[in-house]
C-alpha cells in the first residue's frame, strides 16, 4: 500500500536531522583529536614517523570512504567483533575526517614562518613547549577557515552511513520514499534539509577566509 | 581472532571486477571531460555573463557543493522518472556526476581566470586576435595550467565518489563488490582487494594528470 507524503512523514524527516547532526559531532571531534596527531607526525623532524603520517593520508585520501565504512563494518565481523552500524559508521568517519583534517592542519603548521621556530627554540623552548605556545596558537588562526569548510563536506559524507544501514537523514528519506514513493518530494526535502545544514557553514567559512586574507595582506 | 582469510571467491570474480573498474574509469573520465566543458562554460558565464545567468550559476554551485552526492543520484535517479524522463543506472550515474563535479570545477576554473591579468586580453586584442582565440590561448590555457593541481585533484575525488553510485547499482566497481559479496559472503577479502583497485586506479589518474601536465602546459613562462 502506498502511504501518502503527510506532516508525520515531514516530521519523521526532520528528527532524523539530528542523528545525521549527531555523527557529523562525533566524527569531528574524533577525527580532529587523530587528526591533530596525524598533523604533528607530518611535521615531525622525524623521518619515519613523517613517512608513516604520509602513508596514513594517502591510504586514506586514495579509497572511497564507502569502502572504508565496509572495510570497518565487515573488519570487525573478521575480528570477531559485532559492531552496530552506528559504531560503523562513527569510527569509519572518524579515520577518513582524520586524514583530511590531518592534511589540512599540516599545511597550517607549515604556515607559520620558520623563524618562530628557530626563535622559540632559541628561547630554550622544547618540542611540546614550543607547539603548545608558539607554533599551535599560530597555526590555528589560519586553520579556522578551512576547518568550517571541511565541516561541510563532513555532514555531506555522513549520507554514506545510509548504505551501511544507519538511519540518518539519507535513509530516512529512503524509508519514507519505499512507502509513499513520491521520489521528487522526499528527496528534495532531504536535499533542503541538508542544504540548511551546510549553507550557512560553507557562508561563514568564505568570510572567515575573506576575513584572514585582509588581515595578512 | 579465529577467521580463516579465504580469497578463492575474488579470484574466481577477477574478470567480473576488472568488468567492473573498467566501467569505473570510463565512467570517471567522461564525467571529467563533460564535468570539465559545463565547468568552462559556468565559469565563463560567471565572470562575464549577464547579471541573471549569474545567478542561476551561482544557485547550481551552491545547491550542488552544500547536498551529499547520495542524494543527487537519488533525486536523478528516482526522481526524473516520475517526470516521464528514464534513466538506465549507469546513465544516471553519469549524469550525476557531470552534475556534480561541475559545480566544483566551475569555482576552481572561475579562479584560474579571475588571475589572468586584464592587460593580457587587451594585448592579445591589440595584436589582432579574434576574441575565441584570445579566449582560447590567452585565458583558458594559462588558467588552467595556473589551476591544474586542485583541477585534477578534484577529479581523483570524483573518480573515488564514483563508488556512491552503486547505491543505484550501476554496474561499476563498488556494485559488482556488493554482487559478488551477496554470492559469497567473503565480504572483508572482497572490499579489501576492492579497496587497493581504488588506490591503483587513484595512482593511474595522477600519473595520466601528470603526463598531461607535460604535454600541455609543461612551457617556460619565465620568457623575458
Amino acid at each position: 500500500m502506498i502511504r501518502a507524503f503527510s506532516y508525520n512523514e515531514f516530521l519523521f524527516l526532520l528528527s532524523a536531522v539530528q542523528w545525521t547532526l549527531a555523527l557529523s559531532a562525533i566524527a569531528f571531534v574524533g577525527g580532529a583529536t587523530v587528526g591533530l596527531v596525524i598533523a604533528l607526525a607530518r611535521t615531525s623532524d622525524i623521518k619515519a614517523v613523517r613517512l608513516a603520517a604520509t602513508g596514513y593520508i594517502q591510504l586514506f585520501q586514495g579509497t572511497p570512504l564507502l569502502m572504508q565504512l565496509f572495510l570497518v563494518f565487515f573488519g570487525a565481523t573478521v575480528m570477531g567483533l559485532d559492531l552496530n552500524p552506528w559504531a560503523a559508521a562513527a569510527l569509519g568517519l572518524t579515520l577518513n575526517a582524520s586524514a583530511f583534517l590531518g592534511e589540512i592542519w599540516r599545511g597550517c603548521i607549515q604556515a607559520v614562518p620558520r623563524g618562530q621556530w628557530e626563535a622559540a627554540s632559541a628561547l630554550g623552548l622544547r618540542y611540546p613547549g614550543l607547539m603548545r605556545y608558539v607554533i599551535l596558537p599560530q597555526a590555528v588562526k589560519v586553520a579556522v577557515p578551512p576547518t568550517v569548510g571541511f565541516l561541510v563536506q563532513l555532514i555531506k559524507s555522513t549520507s554514506l552511513a545510509a548504505i551501511i544501514g544507519f538511519t540518518e537523514l539519507t535513509r530516512a528519506g529512503q524509508i519514507v520514499n519505499n512507502a509513499t514513493f513520491q521520489p521528487f518530494l522526499v528527496f528534495g526535502i532531504v536535499a533542503v534539509l541538508y542544504f540548511l545544514m551546510c549553507w550557512p557553514l560553507s557562508l561563514l567559512s568564505a568570510r572567515l577566509e575573506r576575513r584572514y586574507a585582509l588581515a595578512t595582506r | 581472532m579465529n577467521y580463516t582469510f579465504d580469497f578463492k571467491a575474488v579470484v574466481d570474480s577477477w574478470d567480473y571486477l576488472l568488468q567492473g573498474a573498467w566501467l569505473t574509469v570510463q565512467l570517471s573520465i567522461g564525467a571529467m571531460i563533460l564535468g570539465l566543458i559545463v565547468a568552462i562554460l559556468c565559469a565563463l558565464g560567471k565572470t562575464s555573463g549577464p547579471k541573471p545567468i549569474r545567478w542561476v550559476i551561482n544557485a547550481y554551485i551552491e545547491v550542488v557543493r552544500n547536498t551529499p552526492f547520495l542524494v543527487q543520484i537519488f533525486l536523478i535517479f528516482f526522481g526524473l522518472p516520475t517526470m516521464g524522463i528514464r534513466l538506465s543506472p549507469d546513465l544516471a550515474a553519469l549524469i550525476a556526476m557531470v552534475v556534480n563535479v561541475g559545480a566544483y570545477a566551475t569555482e576552481i576554473i572561475r579562479a584560474g581566470i579571475e588571475s589572468i591579468q586584464k592587460g593580457q586580453i587587451e594585448a592579445g586584442l591589440a595584436l589582432g586576435l579574434k576574441p575565441l582565440q584570445v579566449f582560447r590561448y590567452i585565458v583558458i590555457k594559462p588558467a588552467l595550467r595556473t589551476v591544474y593541481p586542485a583541477l585534477t585533484s578534484q577529479f581523483i575525488l570524483l573518480m573515488l565518489s564514483s563508488s556512491v553510485v552503486s547505491a543505484i547499482s550501476a554496474d561499476e566497481l563498488t556494485s559488482v563488490a556488493n554482487n559478488i559479496q551477496s554470492q559469497t559472503f567473503r565480504s572483508f577479502e572482497i572490499y579489501i582487494v576492492v579497496t587497493g583497485i581504488y588506490l591503483a586506479l587513484a595512482m593511474m589518474f595522477s600519473a595520466l594528470f601528470a603526463g598531461i601536465y607535460k604535454l600541455a602546459f609543461a612551457y617556460d613562462t619565465d620568457r623575458r
